[in-house]
Formats: C-alpha cells, sequence, structure tokens
C-alpha cells in the first residue's frame, strides 16, 4: 500500500475538483456539432449544423447553398429549346424525369400534344430514371449503417439501366432527349426486348435489397420508430413524393392529375405507409421501384406506333401566359411555374424541386433524436444535393 | 404488340370536369371570407386556377384556404414583371445599347406593381390546387409572413427575401440561404444583371437559325417543318 504525503493528498483532490468543475461547465453549455460540408451522409456539399446535449439533438439546421447554380435566373437567358440541358442537372440521378414538367408546360402553353408513342416512350424513360436513381438510393440505404455490400449490388444493377437510357438517349446522365412536340429519336432497334430483361434483373435487385437490408435485424432496429413524421406535418412543409406516403397521405402525382402521359393507360398500385418513420419512407421507395418496373413492362406491352414528333415551328415561340406543371419526381413533386412573354425564351421559371421541401423538415424532425441517428434520418429522406440548390 | 394508331388518338369529346366545379366553389369561397380582398381571379378551364388577393388579406387567404382542404404547402416565390433592361444577353457589348420597352404588364389574373408575390397550394384529397398572386408595392416590399399557418413556408420566404428582396413580416429568421450574408443586390430582380452576359454574349442564341443544308429545299415552302428545334445540332 502506497503511503500519500499530505501535500500528495491535497494535490489530488484538487485536480479532481477541478476535472469536475471542467465537466459540469461542459454539460451546461452544450455542443455544436458540425457535420459537413463534406461528409458521406450528405451526398454532396450540404452541412448540418446540429447542438447536442449529451446525446440528444436539442436543435439542428441544415446549410445550403454550397452548390447553388441559379437555374432560375440563367432560364430568363436561354431559349425555350436549350433550358432542357440546365434542368437534366437539378436531380442528376433522375435527369430525364426533370426535363418533362418543363417540356408539359410548355407544351400546354402552346396548345400542342406530343404523339401517342412520344408519350408512351416519355413514361418509360421517366420510369427507368425514377429506377435508376432509387436503386441506387437503396444501395446507399446500406452504407449509412456500415453495411457495404448493398452499393456494390446497386452500382451493378443500375449500369443495366443506365444503358438502356444511354441506348435510347445518347446519354448516361444527362438525356437532353426531351424535346417540345415530342422527342429527339425513336428507340433503337431492340432496345424493347432488352428492357424487358433489364426490367426482370432489376425485380430480382429489389428482392435482393429486402432480404439483406429491410429483413436485417440492424437495419429494423436502426430505423423503425426513429424520425417520425406525421401526415399534417408533412403536408405543412409540402413533402411530396415516397416521405409524403410513408406519412400515410394517399397522394401520387401521376396517378391523381392528368397530363399528356400514359400513366393513365397502365395498372399500378400507389404504396403508402402509415408509419411515418425512416423505416417506412424506405419500404415505400422500395414497393415503388418494383411498381416501376411493372409499369415500364404493361407500357412496353402496349406502345402505340407512329411518330415521335408533333408538328413544331423550326423556331419556337411560346405564346403569351402562365403554366404550372408538376410531375411525380423519383424525389417527389417536381414542378415548373413557367411565364412566357410570347418570346423565345421564357421570362419567369420558378422551379419547385422536391428535395428543398423534404430537406426543410430537418429541423423538425432531427428535434430531440440521438447523434447516430442523424445520418440515419437523413438518408431516409433521401435528397439530391443538386435538387435543394438548383 | 403493336397497337395502331387509330386505336389511341380517338378522343373522347371534352367533358367538364368536376374539378372546375370545384375550383369555382374555391373562388366562391374566396369571395365570401375575404370579400374586396379578393381582386381577381383567372380560371383556365380542366387546368388551373390563379386568384389575385390584395396585401392585407396574404396571411388570411392561407389560413381560409388551408381550412378548405388545401393543407400541402407547394412553395412560394415571386415574380419581378418589370421586363429586362439587359434582354437575353444577347447584344454585343461593343455596341450602343438597344432601346428596351419598360413597359409591365402583368400575367393571370392582372396586377398593378413591379413585384407580385405567387404561391401554390394543394388539397391532396380532392386532388386540385390553386395558385395565388399578390400585388406587392414597389416603396414598400414587405408581405405578411405564412410561417404561422404554414411551416414550411419558412425557407421559401428565406429563398424570396434573398432573391427578390421581399420582407416578411412576422418571420422568425431572414436570413441567407445561398448568398454570403454581406451580398448586395438581389439576384432574381430583372434589373440584377447577369454579369456572365454582360462581358460576353451568349453564342448559343445563333443555334435557332436554320441550318444551311438541310434547309436548301424546305425554305420555299411555307410549310413550317416539322424538326426539332433542338439548340445542340451539329
Amino acid at each position: 500500500m502506497t503511503v500519500l504525503s499530505d501535500r500528495q493528498q491535497l494535490s489530488y483532490i484538487a485536480a479532481q475538483a477541478a476535472d469536475a468543475r471542467l465537466n459540469v461547465e461542459l454539460e451546461t453549455e452544450g455542443m455544436t456539432l458540425n457535420i459537413g460540408p463534406q461528409h458521406p451522409a450528405t451526398h454532396g456539399t450540404l452541412r448540418i449544423i446540429a447542438r447536442l446535449d449529451g446525446e440528444q439533438v436539442v436543435w439542428a439546421e441544415p446549410g445550403c447553398g454550397y452548390m447553388h447554380r441559379g437555374y432560375e435566373k440563367l432560364t430568363e437567358v436561354r431559349t425555350f429549346p436549350q433550358v432542357t440541358s440546365l434542368i437534366n442537372r437539378i436531380d442528376w440521378l433522375g435527369s430525364f424525369a426533370n426535363e418533362v414538367p418543363f417540356i408539359l408546360a410548355a407544351e400546354q402553353l402552346m396548345e400542342i400534344e406530343a404523339p401517342p408513342r412520344a408519350q408512351w416512350i416519355r413514361t418509360i424513360l421517366f420510369e427507368l430514371s425514377r429506377i435508376a436513381n432509387v436503386s441506387l438510393f437503396l444501395g446507399d440505404l446500406g452504407v449509412q449503417m456500415g453495411a457495404i455490400t448493398p452499393v456494390f449490388l446497386a452500382f451493378r444493377d443500375r449500369e443495366y439501366v443506365l444503358n438502356l437510357i444511354e441506348g435510347a438517349t445518347g446519354g448516361r446522365f444527362h438525356p437532353n432527349f426531351d424535346r417540345i412536340g415530342g422527342l429527339k429519336e425513336d428507340l433503337p432497334a431492340g432496345w424493347v426486348a432488352e428492357t424487358r430483361q433489364v426490367m426482370r434483373k432489376m425485380r430480382q435487385f429489389c428482392d435482393e435489397i429486402e432480404d439483406l437490408l429491410f429483413g436485417n435485424e440492424i437495419f429494423q432496429s436502426r430505423m423503425r420508430g426513429i424520425g417520425v413524421i406525421p401526415a399534417d406535418v408533412a403536408r405543412q412543409y409540402g413533402l411530396t413524393g415516397a416521405n409524403l406516403r410513408a406519412s400515410g397521405v394517399d397522394w401520387d402525382l401521376r396517378r391523381d392529375q392528368s397530363l399528356p402521359m400514359a400513366w393513365d393507360k397502365v395498372d399500378f398500385k400507389v404504396w403508402t405507409h402509415p408509419d411515418g418513420d425512416s423505416f417506412a419512407r424506405c419500404w415505400v421507395r422500395l414497393q415503388e421501384t418494383r411498381e416501376a418496373t411493372k409499369i415500364v413492362e404493361q407500357l412496353l406491352d402496349t406502345m402505340p406506333a407512329g411518330p415521335v414528333m408533333a408538328k413544331v415551328p423550326r423556331i419556337i415561340k411560346v405564346p403569351e401566359g402562365e403554366a404550372w406543371v408538376s410531375t411525380e419526381n423519383p424525389l417527389g413533386e417536381m414542378g415548373y411555374y413557367v411565364v412566357s412573354k410570347g418570346d423565345l425564351g421564357p421570362f419567369r421559371v420558378k422551379i419547385r424541386s422536391a428535395s428543398f421541401n423534404n430537406i426543410s423538415v430537418v429541423p423538425w424532425v432531427l428535434k430531440g433524436v440521438y447523434v447516430p441517428d442523424i445520418i440515419t434520418i437523413l438518408a431516409s429522406l433521401y435528397f439530391i444535393l443538386g435538387d435543394i440548390d438548383r | 404488340m403493336v397497337v395502331p394508331l387509330s386505336e389511341t388518338t380517338d378522343t373522347a369529346p371534352p367533358v367538364a370536369l368536376p374539378g372546375d366545379g370545384l375550383r369555382e366553389q374555391v373562388i366562391d369561397l374566396l369571395r365570401s371570407e375575404l370579400g374586396e380582398g379578393l381582386v381577381d381571379t383567372h380560371l383556365i378551364p380542366q387546368t388551373d386556377l390563379w386568384v389575385r388577393v390584395d396585401r392585407s388579406v396574404w396571411r388570411r387567404t392561407a389560413e381560409v384556404l388551408r381550412s378548405a382542404g388545401f393543407d400541402h404547402f407547394c412553395f412560394i416565390s415571386a415574380i419581378d414583371w418589370l421586363p429586362s433592361p439587359f434582354g437575353r444577353g444577347e447584344d454585343d457589348p461593343s455596341d450602343p445599347p438597344p432601346e428596351r420597352s419598360t413597359e409591365i404588364v402583368q400575367g393571370y389574373a392582372g396586377g398593378e406593381t413591379r413585384f407580385q408575390m405567387l404561391a401554390r397550394l394543394t388539397d391532396t384529397n380532392r386532388h386540385l390546387g390553386v395558385n395565388i398572386k399578390c400585388d406587392v408595392p414597389t416603396e414598400d416590399v414587405v408581405v405578411d409572413s405564412w410561417v404561422q399557418v404554414f411551416a414550411g413556408a419558412n425557407w421559401h420566404e428565406r429563398e424570396t427575401h434573398e432573391m427578390f428582396g421581399i420582407g416578411f413580416a412576422g418571420h422568425p429568421d431572414l436570413r441567407n440561404m445561398y448568398l454570403p450574408g454581406d451580398f448586395e443586390g438581389y439576384p432574381l430582380r430583372k434589373d440584377f444583371p447577369l454579369l456572365a452576359r454582360m462581358v460576353k454574349p451568349w453564342p448559343g442564341i445563333v443555334d435557332v437559325e436554320p441550318m444551311p443544308v438541310a434547309d436548301a429545299d424546305e425554305t420555299s415552302s411555307d410549310e413550317t417543318p416539322a424538326v426539332t428545334p433542338d439548340g445542340d445540332q451539329s
């Protein structure tokens, strides 16, 4: 047994007391945690500032704007056909779906409609970009929880869909294929048969992911009951897409509005989930991917023959007027409010992107959660940086 | 299987969809609730509805519509109706600046001011949307905030404040979202120049002119050719 001198004993007591004081001070002040702008969980450059009390978040705020490109201003100096190459880059994982609502708005103002075959191919490409987009989400979901395998499966199988998009449009990520009045070209030979094969593969991929991830106990315990968004909060914040449907609101723009697209010609189910938690949001997306493969197959079965381009003047002048067209994009409702003054280009375009609204709920939903759940909640809300900042 | 074209292009004669009746109900409701506050309406059958309200009832409109079922918040933004003094940025900077019209012409449902608020609410049960506009006088660019009615309006109003310089009375925190805090000017106002276009005119503007080879036989006929006017052909 060591014998301590009086002086040693006193210094020991003083050191303990100083440590204790320090701890008390830390506890009362809390701690600010900065996630991002460069963080793997933010899919780009989103910054989350979270104030913590112990392990719990008491206040959180996303900082956007690291990728703001000013598309609304840039559209004012472009002609109508040139705008599509810009808005391709908003949600870069589902680019074709970005072009469609803008083109539909311009067509609505010009009072023209694409021929049926073009509507069919548009809808098919739209759903293919949904599959490509959401399959990457499903793979990436595992990474946020430490499971590496699903992301490799996702990158492997997404490639099949991207090859299809490239085969039809010439662009893997930025097709720029939609035109006012129809499409740039018809489908290449052999594309339909290949698409059928890929759709079967993608359903297998969904089954794989469902087994690997959704049945996994760790996944369930990290996701179930975490980050619950009730339906009325979801509506107030303007959440759309799977985030809204996971809160039990049955609202899908593919079914609930009439557009000159082919969704009303097929039979599909709109999946909802009553829970509103992280698990529900991911689960709804998985079901939607399956549903999208079925939509594509049905459309391939019923595709009409004919031209893919309506008669439009070579120099496009859109008549004076205003139009709002929105569609159910992979991330949610994406809409364009187009104001035309009868000129070559739009006078003003308001881009209503899905992620901007979906992420605006983050300060609300992160209040009171634990630090590790920040990552899973962000992942389950699913945003694309370009879709927030535009 | 290929379905013949005729089977899919046959369209039924246009019938009045239930949507138009509901839209008229919305107009009636707003008229009875807001009275003089409802300035103008514009209804395009089977397409969409625009209403313009007075600035004094801007927040009340949101409350009325929300309790009438329009409880899904879509967006808030604004429109600057001043024609751009810089045109489309196609001028050669070495030439003297061309004369441009400065006449302000508002769109659907009219208007009297240069700045107009633009918002949209959706009814997810009846599958209906309504566009709401509101004049904002240039000398006092402030409207009431919607944050107390729709919490999601928070970010949209911050963005509108930053881009158009429109103030929101009652907003908790009007910080900039995208730009640095000390940025001067409001980028989406029409008199804010797009500097990249000021120093060099956009070369892409010439793409809309017909290609010389493809048009050799088509330019003689009056008929407009059904070809794609895409900008990236070469």
